[in-house]
């Protein structure tokens, strides 16, 4: 039984997809989370239950609104197309627009809650001393607020890599261009082969378990912060 | 001699701060006032963390705020410390003290690491972590990484309130090296005037948002309209005196005050430094003439009685007022003063009951 092979490029593409999206998330995500953070604007909490939203949403909802936003006759997928010649949704890039969405709470939430512990005092303090905001946020809030940069990378990731109704919705389920091990798995069930989402489901238990552990244990072993 | 101005309005729910200073930019400066009173208001507009609306602040040459310009406080020369030392955890005390040293143009570096670390006695620390020292410990790191950036001025919060006596004892003759070595002004908000009284050159005393009175540490202490802020228990004089001699016999010290001579129990200080003394208005007692016969009172300054004090007709006591080449409080009863019959340019003769003697460690009884 050969399924190395076969199986390599779902995980592959899996990969690469979670990777992609964690990188746009935490561009994304540090000024969302920071501007949550600091702002005393009465929009704060509209923005809050937006990013919360995903959490709660069927993701089938999700990927139909995506579907039909980034497909080539919606607001995003149609100019794309007309710039590009193909809409975005059954592409690679619509999954990783479709994965940024939906895992941004899993990124936001650790780097906001990271931040509020911080709170206002190293930013003053740095900025006394005579460092630009964007100096004292590299050099002082980005160090301290590591633990949640390393909560929000990992989760964000996970989520990403475990993904099924958003991926299905909006990518289908093109071998080698929007495949994932989430639909490839779900693909091996339907055809009864067992043994294959075996191998690819416990890969994924093992493999998101040792994350955790992971993480749980750097967490532990990260310096307590003293003020 | 170089000056800080300021001018600040600022209106809040309930409270207005309407402030106008002009100090000796040299120094320390101590801003005393009751909590409540804007003391830390004041001090985060002149820092720059907080605009005020409408505001004015030069020091030296620079206006830092006006109409147009408001300088953002990393671009302001200032150094900042606070009651917490607000260190940054993620990096060692030689990497604290270095932070804003780097973030200054190498041009307008007048204070080194070695030369700071050795005056707050830092040497020993440079490679510990923040968290493995001790509060007071932390607090000089936290004045030295400031001072580190050559500050124009030195702003403190309160800075002692959160360490023990001992640990403010240790601290204090820092701060005081600091102003004699590198010449740092120093303004100091503080709601604790016997944590400070050796160190205060200027007195700023502010009361729910405005300025009550701004003088020397001598004019303030002696000033009755003071005595709801200051607190009953400060009021009098505070005397700046050098030692004279000691007398071994009988176990005396004798100090210069102006001419006249004042004896306190025997100080472990050279004969010539100086000396700041504090007396309690309470503790002055007056007479007309010299005392006929012999008295237990050693220390008995020539004076003259400025102004009578206003006459409470429900209290016991009232308030003299007396100029002694410095300004000196005396309380005594409404019946002395009947008795005595004082008044204004009259010559007096004050006995002085009991002297606190402020020095090193000792202001904070």
């Amino acid at each position: 039984m050969d399924f190395s092979l076969m199986d390599a490029e779902p995980i592959w593409l899996s990969l690469q997809l979670a990777g992609v999206t964690v990188m746009i998330l935490l561009a994304l995500g540090t000024p969302v989370a920071w501007w949550l953070a600091q702002t005393r604007s009465r929009f704060r909490v509209v923005v809050e239950a937006m990013v919360a939203l995903p959490l709660v949403l069927p993701p089938t909802v999700l990927g139909f609104y995506l579907l039909i936003l980034l497909g080539p006759h919606g607001w995003v997928g149609g100019p794309v197309k007309a710039l590009t010649g193909s809409a975005l949704s059954f592409s690679f890039t619509g999954l990783v627009c479709a994965s940024t969405l939906y895992s941004l709470p899993f990124v936001v939430q650790p780097l906001h809650s990271a931040f509020e512990t911080i709170g206002k005092v190293p930013m003053e303090t740095a900025q006394s001393l005579g460092a630009s905001r964007w100096d004292a946020f590299f050099s002082v809030i980005t160090p301290l607020a590591r633990r949640g940069y390393l909560t929000a990378m990992v989760l964000g990731f996970a989520h990403t890599l475990g993904e099924f109704g958003v991926v299905l919705m909006v990518g289908g389920n093109i071998p080698g261009k929007t495949k994932v091990i989430s639909i490839e798995i779900y693909d091996r069930v339907e055809v009864l082969e067992y043994t294959q989402a075996h191998i690819l489901s416990a890969g994924l238990l093992i493999f998101s378990f040792l994350v955790l552990l992971m993480v749980y244990s750097i967490n532990r072993r990260l310096p307590v912060q003293v003020t | 001699m170089d000056l800080l101005e300021a001018k600040f309005k600022m209106d809040y729910p309930g409270f207005t701060l309407d402030m106008e200073l002009n100090l000796p930019a040299k120094g320390v400066t101590v801003v005393f006032g009751p909590s409540g009173s804007g003391k830390t208001t004041l001090l985060r507009c002149l820092s720059g963390l907080d605009k005020a609306p409408s505001g004015y602040m030069k020091i030296a040459d620079q206006v830092w705020q006006d109409e147009e310009i408001f300088i953002p406080i990393q671009e302001r020369k200032i150094g900042l410390v606070f009651q917490e030392s607000r260190l940054f955890p993620h990096l060692n005390i030689q990497e604290n003290l270095l932070y804003g040293y780097q973030r200054t143009l190498p041009a307008e570096r007048n204070l080194h690491l070695d030369e700071v670390a050795q005056v707050l006695n830092l040497e020993a620390l440079l490679k510990r972590r923040p968290e493995k020292l001790s509060g007071g410990e932390r607090q000089r790191v936290a004045i030295g990484r400031a001072l580190l950036t050559s500050p124009k001025l030195l702003l403190m919060d309160e800075p002692l309130a959160s360490l023990d006596m001992q640990l403010k004892a240790e601290i204090i003759p820092f701060i005081k090296r600091i102003v004699n070595e590198f010449k740092t002004p120093i303004v100091y908000v503080t709601h604790s005037m016997n944590e400070v009284l050796q160190l205060v050159d200027t007195m700023v005393v502010l009361n729910s948002g405005k300025v009550e009175n701004i003088g020397s540490v001598e004019e303030v202490f002696s000033d009755v309209r003071l005595r709801e802020v200051i607190g009953d228990e400060q009021l009098g004089a505070v005397l700046e005196t050098s030692v004279l001699e000691h007398d071994e016999e009988f176990g005396l010290t004798r100090l210069d005050f102006m001419g006249q001579v004042l004896n306190v129990p025997r100080q472990n200080i050279p004969v010539g430094q100086s000396l700041r003394v504090h007396i309690h208005s309470k503790d002055v007692s007056l007479s007309t003439a010299p005392l006929a016969g012999a008295t237990s009172v050693l220390n008995i300054l020539k004076a003259k009685v400025e102004k009578v004090g206003v006459l409470d007709p429900k209290g016991y006591s009232v308030d003299i007022e007396l100029d002694a080449g410095r300004p000196i409080l005396a309380t005594i009863t409404r019946k002395s003063l009947a008795n005595l019959n004082l008044q204004p340019g009259q010559p007096i003769y004050a006995h002085i009951k009991a002297i606190k003697m402020i020095h090193e460690g000792e202001g904070m009884q």
